[in-house]
């Protein structure tokens, strides 16, 4: 079933092949070399693949929390929205639990990190906890999608008791991974510019801007592909709700931006450098800056107009617009002034290497070609009846 | 193992782990002194004979290494023993000697450089003014009159920030205060060096160079071994000299060739430490953190 599929399909496959490929070869140089081979240094000692782990836990969490309005607004297939929410959720976890295996400057030592055979400082350390919440967050979400793809292929009813309530759960864990990642940050208190309580609140903010714009543009792909039927009601409903977070994200970010500018203290220094520059030279990630708060803007007005966000090209447009904005905030502007300038005044300028670029490139790749396969074998069972009697008769 | 009857449940899982691991890495043609590194436990688990097999272990590889006799010591804190540090900030020249003299003691990669001190240049007009700091400055030209230096390094707090963060406890407090990395447990996250509010802490970016005429060869297992590519490694007061018999001075102490740099025992009212706390002008970095440091600064002229 995963064999069968048209040319995109292939040339889908394809692409994600070579993405890992060549990735696997730079990680290789990597492990061989240490992380010298990133432009990462003690300045700025974590960078481009921890950006790109807190914007796939923030994807993760957001995924499963589309089940709660899909329930309350019975947008009708419930059963296949909450495998669609939790196969993304599985997916972008497995690409964090990747990002922060190629950050560890000695992964061999991963069993470290490990309960009763290593050692793990709990509950002091915020690593610590992320490392326990995303493991059990992916064992949910795995235990639920199995449960129901499994009793889909034998011809029962899934377990009540088991997923419902698994179900439940992952919705509150679904908010603790995200804020416990955040917390990650906003404990260190050496770095002012993430020592803000609304930190956790804008993590909570972004991540349901960014989550639901990929699994709009997913709903329709596979409405298109697939008997999966959504309602247009529905896509639009999503739309309204992302309008509110969208909201929410940009005045929680207009909140941080009013105290650090008001305020002017020295700490002022971090926005300073990620909007413009600092002792007069513009710093590299400042038009990066400008594009999230661009393109954050822009996709607000796009959703919030009935009109624009009924529109499916707009909407679209939309999505894409705040996907990106969200994956440069995430990716740069959350992480990069953190450390610019250090602790101890120091301006390190740091831009990805082609390394990093590279291994995270290969590390989406995986992450694709998981949720390809993952789709392809769900709707396979979803859709095409797939179950043990079609493959016996098959046998006969 | 052990000859123990009452293996607790988590002993068991461990070594059950253990031999699974060494059966995995053996088959891949890992072997010998690299398996037995991979499955080292965390330096506070060892037993004493555990431990001596383990720095036995370390000088051979030096020695294979550096073809250098070496003598690694795992020497514990004494009793009734608090370090702590003083730097006369009105006596600092900033002619890098502690730098240099840290560097060589402490067996730091020198591609890529390694330095556990930064001095910084600042202006005197500004004070101690962060964003005016300079730690490029060219040091054949120093003191430059208007300026003043201001020499950064472990400030080995009482609430270290670094310990709280670090997931797998592979760095701590020692009951004299020091705070240490085992090399062999840190994972390489980098947490504590983005806790560190002082830029203490260093990572190894890449595996460490030191020309082997350079090696200095007494060491202390939580202190100046040469270090491993992926692992975080921070000054330690130099554990090597100040612990034991001997009890000298770290380097940089002996090394600052106009006395700005003061060490001894925090617990004992004689100690010229005490002196200046009680009799000079003394204040801590970024004292708002909270994270009591036992590194002083003070004004000695």
């Amino acid at each position: 079933m995963i064999a069968k599929g048209n040319i995109a399909y292939y040339c889908w496959l394809i692409l994600l092949l070579i993405l890992i490929l060549q990735g696997g070869f730079a990680y290789l140089h990597q492990f061989e070399k240490g992380l010298i081979v990133t432009n990462m240094r003690d300045q700025v000692s974590w960078a481009f693949y921890i950006g790109n782990f807190t914007f796939l836990v923030g994807v993760a969490a957001a995924a499963v929390m589309l089940v709660i309005p899909a329930y309350v607004y019975n947008w009708g297939p419930i059963k296949e929205i909450v495998v669609y929410g939790e196969l993304l959720a599985v997916a972008a976890i497995s690409m964090c639990l990747g990002f922060v295996l190629v950050d560890m400057g000695r992964p061999d030592r991963f069993w470290h990190l490990t309960p009763i055979i290593g050692i793990m400082n709990f509950p002091s350390s915020l690593l610590a906890w992320d490392a326990i919440v995303l493991n059990i967050y992916l064992l949910v979400n795995l235990t639920v999608v199995t449960n129901i793809l499994y009793s889909l292929f034998m011809k029962k009813h899934y377990n009540h008791k088991i997923v419902l309530p698994l179900v439940i759960f992952s919705i509150p864990m679904a908010v603790s991974i995200h804020t416990v990642t955040a917390f990650l940050y906003n404990g260190m208190a050496a770095r002012p510019y993430w020592n803000s309580a609304i930190l956790a609140p804008r993590f909570l903010a972004s991540a349901f801007c960014s989550g639901p714009a990929i699994l709009l543009i997913l709903f329709q792909v596979l409405r298109k592909t697939t008997s999966f039927r959504i309602k247009d009601e529905a896509i639009h409903k999503v739309a309204e709700l992302m309008a509110y977070a969208m909201f929410i994200n940009l005045f929680l970010f207009f909140a941080e931006v009013f105290k650090e500018y008001y305020s002017n203290t020295q700490h002022i220094v971090y926005m300073n450098y990620l909007f413009f520059g600092l002792n007069g030279k513009m710093s590299p990630i400042a038009i990066w800056g400008w594009l999230s708060v661009l393109f954050g803007v822009i996709a607000f007005l796009i959703f919030l107009f009935p009109k624009t966000r009924k529109n499916f090209v707009a909407m679209n447009i939309g999505c894409v617009m705040i996907y990106t904005s969200v994956y440069i905030e995430k990716g740069i502007a959350l992480i990069i002034p953190g450390y610019t300038p250090t602790v101890l005044g120091e301006i390190y300028e740091y831009f990805p290497s082609i390394h990093e670029l590279r291994i995270s490139a290969a590390i989406f790749g995986v992450g694709f070609l998981l949720f390809t396969l993952m789709i392809k074998v769900s709707n396979s069972l979803l859709f095409e009846e797939l179950s043990i009697e079609t493959i016996k008769n098959r046998e006969q | 193992m052990k000859k123990n009857t009452d293996l607790t449940r988590r002993e068991f899982i461990k070594g059950a782990a253990g031999i699974a691991g060494a059966t995995v890495l053996a088959s891949c043609g890992l072997s010998g002194d690299a398996l037995e590194a991979f499955l080292q436990k965390h330096f506070k688990e060892l037993s004493n004979d555990e431990k001596a097999e383990i720095l036995k272990r370390i000088e051979d590889e030096c020695k294979a290494k550096y073809g250098k006799e070496v003598a690694v010591v795992g020497t514990p804190a004494e009793e009734g023993v608090l370090f702590a540090y003083a730097l006369d900030i009105s006596r600092c020249i900033g002619c890098r000697r502690c730098v240099y003299g840290c560097c060589e003691e402490n067996n730091q990669s020198r591609d890529p450089q390694i330095h556990w001190i930064t001095v910084l240049e600042m202006d005197k007009s500004e004070g101690v003014n962060l964003e005016k700091a300079n730690s490029y400055y060219e040091v054949d030209k120093v003191p430059q009159p208007d300026k003043f230096y201001f020499p950064v390094a472990c400030q080995q707090c009482e609430n270290p920030p670094c310990v709280k963060v670090c997931p797998v406890k592979a760095t701590w407090k020692e009951p004299d205060g020091i705070v240490v990395v085992d090399y062999n447990w840190c994972i390489g996250c980098r947490c504590c060096i983005t806790a560190c509010p002082y830029g203490a802490r260093h990572f190894n970016w890449a595996e460490p160079k030191i020309p082997t005429d350079e090696l200095n060869p007494s060491m202390h297992y939580l202190g100046n071994r040469p270090r491993m590519k992926g692992c975080v490694e921070k000054c330690t007061f130099c554990i090597q000299r100040t612990r034991g018999e001997e009890k000298k001075y770290p380097k940089c102490v002996e090394v600052c060739p106009v006395g700005a740099r003061k060490f001894g025992n925090l617990l004992d009212p004689s100690s010229e430490i005490r002196y200046i706390l009680a009799n000079k002008r003394v204040f801590i970095f970024k004292e708002e953190l909270n994270t009591r440091p036992k590194f002083f600064y003070y004004y000695g002229l």
